[in-house]
């Protein structure tokens, strides 16, 4: 009996307050087709991050966990901005919520921050989506005093994202497209090459986009000596270092992506074994998207 | 007050008026029974799914005692003077006690009696090692078979919590105080209870989006029901116990943030052991090798034994060949859930001899029922693969058992030109498990030791750092919920006694 008025005592609803903090989107637009830019309530890491992080979200209870670089953050406003592509069946959801949805789990900052000093010229490259991923980094290069060029790659006009952004952080902002429907035709590392032959310094690349990209990016560098860095995608699970699904092969040795990475020194790191993994679950992914797309038909 | 006394143990029988068939009789009398009567009822089976049914289905595989049952083994016990099993338990449960209560047919009561000593008794009744411990110690174990203490343990919790019964604790006045939990495991989730108990304000940050540590992300449904974590987390929610998900410590927010920014008066660290070791060996990276922790996360935290109803896949096992390399828990939990992924072969691959695996006995006799195949004594050397990069097999070495090493157990060494190749789709290594390197990296004046373990005072659980406790895997490396939890308690007393002043030396 007083046990059971000592229950009734401490069911206050402050203990269920608690049950789950749901995160609001309070902006989302489509940058470019299938390219949307999402800014989303986030407080504790919109105070935290640094460039180069990410978080892992949850669209919802059945949801994968998604990792997606944080693009911005006003700690004032306690929000954070993602950009994400839908690739899959996760992202393509992410991308169909507008302002005022939530969003169930945000967890973050994850991963080491990019390593930021004033290295001089600073190059800093994008392909595709890989140009938000690079976005904060090239802020951060800047803010260092880094001379800073980009040079951001798209398949063509369309697609370009970030475009004025990444000018008010350049020393000198290159787009490529590869059907030269706008600025330098032909690929990101054919523009870093050109730079590199007109007996441009450079000091230091970073290069993020998709692995094929980074890995030629990789070897235009390679016989210069030049620091260069890329960002690993791997699959992850968890984001936290407990599962090593993330593994990757840098310098012969097993790395975790999410916690040692997700930046590594690009002549260390072993593409094809990243490549390879990364198809590892190709027959679900299809069966996930394929799903979702008749969902979204019948709605 | 009737307590039994040892005089029963001398084969003394006062009150003997039973018939012998007092076995086939469900109302026994736990006062009219003499040690020979006790000495002869069979230790009763616990009740489970049948081996070709469950290894299809993540249901729990046992069904817990009846309270026929429950009474029945209850009454094997023979109530020691000197209760060699409260020994043998790490947290000294008043076993003999409860265990009374349980041949009285007072099932609250035992509830409640194993409640003084062990707040998660649902769990620790279904995953304690018992046969290291208290069963071992039992009395009975070295001419007969021990008493089933962990079968009681479970019956009596989910007798309460089935029953609606479950009593939430008095909780002391407000202390004033802000203690923060970091890791909401087996060590966390003790700390906590203990401390909201004290008038304590408590806050559990959490990595994952779940809570519960292991017990969610590692250990199966069909051995450990999350409903029952779940409820035990709602338990202390009630009590008062702030949760906080998807905060990870180190990068979320630093120990030191904890104490200077957000005013904690203390911090626990019960983070675990949560960072997979690999082999080293050649071709740990192709396709389908997977760490322990990944396959179950998946698999447990993130269901994707629903996949496509949830969103995360995993290997697809049907038809498959899984070796799991290792022999402990997880490695059972890892091999049992590829089989009931619809894997056709299903192998355990350990460089030891069965003897020797870690795993609780229970665990490995219900995989063997289930159809699993123990290749022991064999040891892998590499992984190869197809052109795709998929695994295709393991080269693995037989080995033989050689003299005992340091901790006793037979070297295994190995056989010359032994080699060959198993055929396997799919690896899953569970060889253990170190420490996440966030806490070191974010707190450099929390002292660790050479494996990165924290380094801890055993009687306080105190870090080098002040006001800063650890405990759990994180402390002692990957070991058991029921040192986790006893480590978490130690902690909350300690924490107790600095944040109040309470003075412990003369
Ligand atoms: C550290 C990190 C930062 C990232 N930042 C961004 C970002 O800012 N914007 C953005 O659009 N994308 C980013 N990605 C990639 C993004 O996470 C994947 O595109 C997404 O998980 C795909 O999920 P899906 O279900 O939509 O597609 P799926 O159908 O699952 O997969 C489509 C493709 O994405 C790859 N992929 C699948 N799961 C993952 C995963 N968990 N992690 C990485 N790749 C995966 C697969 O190899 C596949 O080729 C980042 C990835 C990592 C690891
Ligand atoms: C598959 C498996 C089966 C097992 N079977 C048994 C068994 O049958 N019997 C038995 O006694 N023991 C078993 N064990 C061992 C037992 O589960 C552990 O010893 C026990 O859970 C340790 O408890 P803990 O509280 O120290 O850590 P954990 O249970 O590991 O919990 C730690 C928690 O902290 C969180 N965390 C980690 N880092 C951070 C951070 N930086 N910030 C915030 N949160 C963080 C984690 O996400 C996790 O939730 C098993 C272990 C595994 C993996
Ligand atoms: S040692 Fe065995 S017989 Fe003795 S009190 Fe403990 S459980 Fe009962
Ligand atoms: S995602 Fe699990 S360890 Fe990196």
């Amino acid at each position: 009996m007083t046990f059971a008025l000592i229950r009734k005592a401490r069911q206050s609803p402050l203990s269920y307050e608690i049950k789950k903090q749901m995160h609001k989107i309070v902006a989302a637009i489509f940058l470019a087709e299938n390219i949307k830019k999402i800014e989303i309530e986030a407080p504790r890491i919109a105070k935290k991050r640094k460039a180069g992080q990410f978080i892992m979200l949850r669209v919802n209870q059945t949801g994968e966990r998604v990792p997606l670089t944080i693009a911005d953050a006003d700690p004032e406003k306690g929000t954070i901005t993602i950009i994400v592509q839908g690739m899959g069946k996760s992202t393509k959801e992410l991308n169909t919520k507008e302002a005022g949805d939530t969003i169930s789990d945000i967890v973050g900052p994850l991963g080491a921050p990019s390593d930021i000093e004033n290295f001089g010229t600073a190059v800093s490259i994008g392909g595709g989506v890989g140009t938000a991923i690079a976005y904060p980094t090239a802020v951060a290069l800047k803010k260092a005093g880094n001379y800073v060029i980009t040079i951001n790659g798209a398949r063509s006009k369309d697609l370009v994202i970030l475009e004025k952004e990444m000018k008010a952080v350049s020393d000198e902002a290159y787009i490529t497209t590869d059907d030269g429907s706008y600025g330098f035709h032909g690929f990101v590392t054919q523009k870093l090459q050109e730079l590199i032959d007109s007996g441009k310094k450079i000091d230091y690349v970073l290069a993020i986009g998709p692995i094929p990209m980074m890995r030629a990016i990789a070897e235009v560098t390679r016989p210069y000596n030049i620091k260069t860095m890329v960002s690993l995608n791997p699959i992850m699970v968890d984001g936290t270092g407990m599962c090593g699904g993330c593994r990757v092969t840098v310098n012969n040795e097993t790395k975790f992506a999410c916690v040692d990475g997700p930046e590594f020194d690009a002549h260390q790191v072993d593409f094809k074994n990243l490549t390879d993994r990364n198809k590892l679950y190709l027959p679900e992914e299809k069966q996930s998207a394929e799903a979702f797309a008749h969902k979204c038909k019948l709605q | 007050m009737m307590t039994f006394l040892p005089q029963f143990f001398a084969g003394m029988a006062f009150f003997r008026i039973i018939t012998p068939s007092f076995l086939e009789n469900n109302i026994m009398c736990p006062q009219h029974i003499t040690t020979k009567e006790r000495l002869a009822i069979p230790r009763q089976e616990m009740p489970s799914q049948s081996p070709d049914v469950r290894n299809k289905n993540f249901k729990e595989v046992n069904l817990g005692y009846t309270p026929e049952l429950a009474r029945k083994e209850a009454l094997r016990c023979l109530q020691c003077k000197d209760p060699a099993c409260i020994k043998g338990c790490p947290v000294n449960i008043k076993i003999d006690q409860f265990i009374k209560f349980i041949a009285d047919g007072d099932f609250l009561g035992a509830a409640r009696k194993i409640k003084e000593d062990n707040v998660l008794p649902a769990i620790c009744g279904r995953v304690c090692p018992q046969e290291d411990q208290c069963e071992k110690a039992c009395i009975l174990t070295k001419k007969y078979t021990s008493v089933a203490i962990g079968n009681l343990e479970r019956f009596a919790a989910d007798h309460e919590r089935e029953t609606g019964n479950v009593e939430l604790p008095a909780v002391k006045a407000s202390t004033g105080k802000k203690v923060a939990v970091i890791g909401s495991g087996p060590a966390g989730l003790s700390c906590a209870n203990d401390l909201i108990q004290l008038g304590h304000a408590v806050t559990v940050f959490e990595a994952l989006h779940e809570l519960g540590g292991v017990l969610v992300y590692g250990i199966p449904e069909f051995r450990l029901p999350k409903e029952i974590v779940k409820q035990e987390i709602e338990g202390l929610k009630q009590l008062g116990v702030k949760f906080i998900t998807n905060v990870l410590a180190g990068r979320s927010v630093t120990v030191d943030e904890l104490l200077n920014e957000e005013d904690f008066d203390a911090v626990f660290i019960g983070v675990g052991a949560g960072l997979p070791w690999f082999m080293g060996i050649p071709g740990e990276n192709l396709l389908g090798v997977y760490s322990a922790n990944e396959f179950l996360t998946r698999v447990n935290l993130m269901k994707s034994y629903q996949f496509p109803n949830n969103d995360t896949p995993v290997f697809n096992c049907k038809g498959k060949n899984v070796a799991v390399f290792g022999g402990g828990n997880t490695a059972m939990d890892a091999v049992r859930t590829a089989k009931r992924l619809g894997a056709e072969h299903a192998y355990i691959v350990y460089r030891r001899s069965e003897a020797e695996m870690p795993a609780r006995l229970e665990e490995v006799h219900h995989a063997r029922e289930e159809g699993i195949e123990f290749l022991m004594l064999m040891n892998p050397l590499e992984f190869v693969g197809n052109e795709q990069q998929w695994l295709t097999g393991a080269k693995c070495l037989k080995m033989e058992l050689g003299e005992p090493d340091e901790s006793g157990r037979r070297r295994p060494i190995p056989i010359k030109d032994s080699e060959f190749i198993l055929p396997i789709d799919m690896a899953v290594i569970s060889i253990g498990n170190g420490s996440n390197p966030l806490i070191k990296q974010s707190t450099p004046d929390i002292e660790v030791s050479k494996r990165d373990t924290i380094v801890v005072d055993l009687n306080t659980m105190a870090t080098s750092k002040e006001n800063v406790y650890a405990g759990g895997d994180i402390v002692t490396g990957g070991a058991t919920v029921i040192l986790a939890m006893g480590a978490g308690r130690t902690a909350a007393k300690a924490i107790h006694e600095k944040l109040m002043g309470i003075d412990t030396h003369e």
